[in-house]
């Protein structure tokens, strides 16, 4: 490993001279640009930063980043970059997926990799719709969602990515959009810094098969009112005026409503650092349909074994119990004996 | 005491069988190892249910082991047993019809009682209702006599019965005149921590050696001498441990780490297992959440530079299937064992198959080709995993690497090479640009091939200058970026084929054994038959017929010279473990009118079905 300091780059250098082949307008141009611009700052090298994606439009990611990558099969990428991480602890490894990649045909791997807590980055372009194959219904749709192929509307309920990682006890957990590249680029950055397995959401526009999405929400208009930003260690409000605050229920649950004097005091306090994550769970449960307010920013992050280091520590423990492992005493391991 | 005669054999198959709980694998493999110390050659078959407890007494539930030992070289656990050593009413009725007139069968006579006699189906009592006339049976109660001496002990009666394994193995191991200071010491070993077992264990073989000696039962005493083997040094390895450990040495020889990613499965889990326990050797073993994840992780880390490997056996190679694809489409070195098992589905779990050369070969969309290496024997496994990393290494392809539930369990002598004496592979990592524009400015194109091999470079990320992406997309010959042009997509398909064909290059001509030097008739066997064939085309050596035999290895592609030698043969007879699949191949590759024997019952091939074959071939030749 070179212990040199890592050159100054710009963007430049961290964009491939493949041509960008997403749908003009996609949101997906968006969050390349984010991360183009972020990688200069995050102290990595090209060399040593590989992007493993799947199947999907967010899969042709790794293309377009002038680094180590590889785009693989569908819904495989977490558990390929599971392998690449655990040959491989000195690189910087990031998955990019989608919502049918990584919560449809790759949920498994998903929540897998998420529990084993190896160090990768995922970041999940959320868009609600399968766009690649033109326009079916996905994972995160919402029910009753009308496409191709359910004409009559889409009978399955959605998942939240965020509650499914949660859910899988993943270290780190956070949501952001495609319409505010400083937001994108902060949660990035802690992302990468995270030791473990870390997922962030990101809502994307598929301007061609389900546009304005998130519009509601996300729209310069309508995110005062309809964004709630989570801050370690503030208070959980929101709204144009700051009107409005998130509160702890009896029932472990949380509830929006309007902040007054006398209930201002309760307002729940924002802590990502909590073991336990039901209270992570309860703020992505806020959202249970869409056109809600919604929260963005960091659900939860919290510190735990990483597991290609743990794997390596395995093997150095066994090496300085029984030695280098050599041949010799590995045929005879079971027993031997000779023929003069 | 009536002095026994002592008369010597020159081979002789054991079977021992009981219920899945009443440890007859165990007891076979303690009577292997000491006939391996002792200096036989051997071979084994294990067979067990797929049910880790089947219902108690029942046909279901039988697990036998058969092991051949002998004095002189053998290839197989032998057609039919000369022994058979019965626990149980099931044991006995699941194996009778193996057995040859004359035959001898020892039963453990305390489980002939009415309930376990029904259970394994029997009306009647066939110890007493004369329909075992034609054997010389041995009724001998082994479940009292090893609590009796286990009584003194302080060992309860309940917890006494189990050990009555190490009854029978002491009996058989006096019966066979066979060292008993080594099975005591393995008892030692092996149950040290919970003295009671050791202590009742040890009574009960002991008691059962005593028992042969005083009991006046037995008319004679058998020994097998030494076989003569070539100097060396041996040990007794199942296919399972060769493989494993074939793995890793090529991955030394290799310089590089290796990389498992495996899903439990049978029967390929001991792989899992055995290089799991070597960590000390830099191995990292990763059990996947599901056979997908098991390659897609090996995929991953041979992207970054490890030995990728993946295990597993019947309905997870299916799974694995798009994932080979991508490693084919990336050009990227990965061994992916399958250890065959009957399928299809979840099929004959535990039972030996050789049904998936077919899916080896061409079980993907698209034009996919990988090289097939497969095992001939359970010690080659060592062989075949070497051969199958110096394949995947050298020519950045994924390899099959064919090997069979009967391979994996059974044992055989295997000589211990010198770690010096194996090949050295080279990874040959890409180090530097390989392609200058015109303008001048030094690209890396990661499919820029080797002239000779057609193989890539192998770029793991880590190296400033080699930055490059990849992908299950078709790629531009040459730099390797997104191509959907029709004649590139061409010609990559030809490099991809080109490729593994070209592997012929390295792959040793196949030896026919042919001693007359004017057979008529070629027995061509593949993989785990190994054994059977080259035994039962002796036998029809033995009877006057000119027969050659040619076991492959590599069956994709195959051997150079293989084509000529099948030319050079009036009859080309082709036994397998399926419905004539590797016959198909030849059929298609060289225009021979092979024969197929086919059989599918889940166990390997008898040597007298083998020379029946040949018989049936030539005729009256
Ligand atoms: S289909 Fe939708 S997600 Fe895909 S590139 Fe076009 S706009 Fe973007």
């Amino acid at each position: 490993m070179t212990t040199t300091a890592v050159p100054v780059t710009t963007r430049k250098d961290w964009s491939s001279d493949q041509e960008v082949r997403w749908c003009p307008g996609c949101g997906d141009y968006s969050i390349l640009a984010a991360v183009q611009m972020l990688m200069p700052d995050l102290g990595v090298r090209r060399e040593s930063t590989v992007f493993v994606s799947g199947i999907g439009c967010a899969a042709r990611f790794p293309y377009y980043m002038n680094t180590y990558g590889v785009h693989t099969i569908h819904g495989r990428a977490p558990a390929i970059a599971t392998g690449l991480a655990m040959a491989r602890p000195d690189l910087d490894v990031f998955v990019i997926s989608g919502d049918g990649d990584a919560l449809s045909i790759g949920g498994n791997h998903l929540i897998h990799a998420l529990r084993r807590n190896i160090n990768i980055t995922i970041l999940l372009f959320n868009n609600r719709i399968y766009g690649l194959t033109k326009g079916q219904y996905s994972p995160t749709s919402e029910r009753g969602k009308v496409t191709k192929s359910t004409p009559v509307g889409s009978l399955d309920r959605p998942f939240d990515p965020v509650s499914l990682a949660v859910g899988a006890e993943a270290t780190f957990v956070a949501r952001t959009h495609d319409m505010d590249r400083a937001h994108m680029q902060e949660m990035i950055r802690r992302a990468h810094a995270h030791r473990g397995a870390s997922l962030v959401e990101v809502y994307q526009n598929c301007n061609v098969f389900n546009d304005a999405a998130f519009e509601g929400i996300t729209s310069k208009e309508n995110r005062g009112a309809m964004l709630i930003q989570l801050r370690h260690g503030e208070a959980i409000r929101f709204g144009a005026e700051n009107e409005f605050g998130v509160f702890r229920l009896p029932d472990g649950g949380v509830v929006t409503d309007r902040v007054t004097s006398d209930n201002e005091a309760h307002v729940l306090v924002h802590n990502e650092h909590v073991e336990d994550p039901s209270l992570a769970f309860s703020l992505s449960r806020l959202t249970i349909s869409d056109h809600e307010p919604t929260p963005m920013g960091v659900f939860r992050d919290v510190s735990s074994v990483e597991y290609g280091e743990s794997a390596s520590a395995q093997i150095v423990q066994q090496q300085s119990e029984k030695g280098l492992g050599d041949l010799a005493s590995l045929f005879r391991s079971n027993g031997s004996w000779t023929v003069k | 005491m009536k002095q026994q005669d002592l008369s010597t054999l020159d081979s002789v198959v054991l079977r021992f069988a009981g219920d899945s709980g009443d440890g007859m694998q165990l007891t076979g493999e303690r009577f292997t190892s000491v006939s391996a110390l002792f200096g036989n050659d051997l071979a084994t078959l294990p067979d067990y249910p797929a049910e880790i407890r089947a219902p108690a007494g029942t046909l279901a539930g039988v697990s036998s082991f058969q092991v051949q030992i002998s004095n002189h070289d053998i290839s197989t656990a032998g057609d039919t047993p000369n022994v058979l050593v019965a626990m149980n009413p099931a044991g006995l009725r699941a194996n009778i019809g193996l057995l040859e007139r004359g035959a001898t069968i020892i039963v453990n006579i305390d489980a002939f009682d009415e309930r376990s006699l029904a259970k394994a189906g029997y009306d009647e009592n066939p110890l007493s209702d004369g329909t075992l006339g034609q054997f010389t049976v041995y009724e001998v109660p082994m479940t009292s006599l090893t609590t009796e001496v286990c009584k003194e002990a302080g060992v309860k009666p309940r917890d006494a019965e189990r050990s009555k394994n190490f009854f029978a193995l002491g009996l058989v191991s006096w019966l066979y005149s066979r060292p008993i200071e080594s099975t005591n010491a393995w008892i030692e070993k092996r149950f040290a921590k919970v003295p009671m077992v050791l202590e009742a264990n040890r009574r009960a073989f002991r008691a059962g050696y005593d028992f042969g000696e005083t009991a006046e039962l037995f008319d004679a005493r058998y020994e097998v001498t030494a076989a003569p083997f070539p100097s060396g040094e041996y040990a007794n390895i199942t296919g399972n441990t060769a493989l494993a450990w074939g793995l890793i040495a090529a991955a030394q020889k290799a310089s590089l780490p290796l990389f498992l990613g495996s899903y439990p499965i049978t029967p390929a889990s001991d792989i899992l297992h055995e290089l799991a326990k070597h960590k000390e050797f830099g191995v990292r073993t990763f059990q996947a959440e599901d056979e997908i994840a098991g390659i897609a992780s090996a995929i991953g880390a041979s992207y970054g530079g490890a030995l990728g490997v993946t295990t597993t056996s019947g309905p997870g190679l299916d799974l694995k299937s798009e994932a080979i694809g991508l490693a084919i489409s990336l050009e990227i070195p990965l061994v992916i064992v399958d250890v065959q098992r009957g399928g299809p589905s979840t099929g004959l779990p535990t039972k030996v198959e050789q049904a998936d050369l077919l899916h080896a070969m061409y079980g993907r969309h698209g034009e996919a080709p990988v090289p097939i290496v497969s095992a001939i024997t359970p010690g080659d496994c060592f062989n075949a995993a070497f051969e199958a990393v110096r394949i995947a290494v050298t020519y950045r392809t994924p390899v099959l690497l064919l090997t069979d539930a009967y391979l994996a369990n059974g044992t055989e002598p295997w000589l211990i090479p010198h770690p010096d004496d194996l090949p050295v592979v080279d990874p040959h990592f890409a180090s530097a640009p390989n392609h200058v524009d015109d303008d001048g400015t030094e690209h890396f194109w990661p499919f820029q091939r080797d002239p000779e091999t057609l193989a890539r470079p192998w770029a793991p990320p880590g190296v400033p200058g080699l930055e490059h992406r990849l992908g299950g997309l078709e790629k531009a010959d040459g730099a390797g970026t997104v191509s959907y042009d029709g004649r590139n997509h061409e010609k990559m398909s030809h490099l991809r084929a080109d490729k593994v064909a070209g592997i012929v290059a390295t792959i040793p001509d196949v030896e026919v054994d042919d001693p007359s030097g004017d057979a008529d008739l070629i027995v061509v066997g593949w993989g785990g038959t190994y054994g059977a064939v080259a035994t039962g085309v002796a036998r029809a050596r033995a009877n006057g017929k000119k027969v050659a035999h040619v076991q492959l290895r590599h069956l994709h592609p195959f051997p150079g010279n293989l084509g000529d030698v099948l030319s050079r043969y009036a009859h080309v007879l082709v036994p397998e473990l399926n419905l004539g699949q590797l016959s198909k191949l030849l059929r298609a590759e060289y225009l021979v009118n092979a024969t197929s024997l086919s059989k599918m019952q889940g166990v390997p091939f008898r040597a007298a079905e083998i020379a029946a074959a040949i018989d049936d071939v030539l005729g009256g030749q």
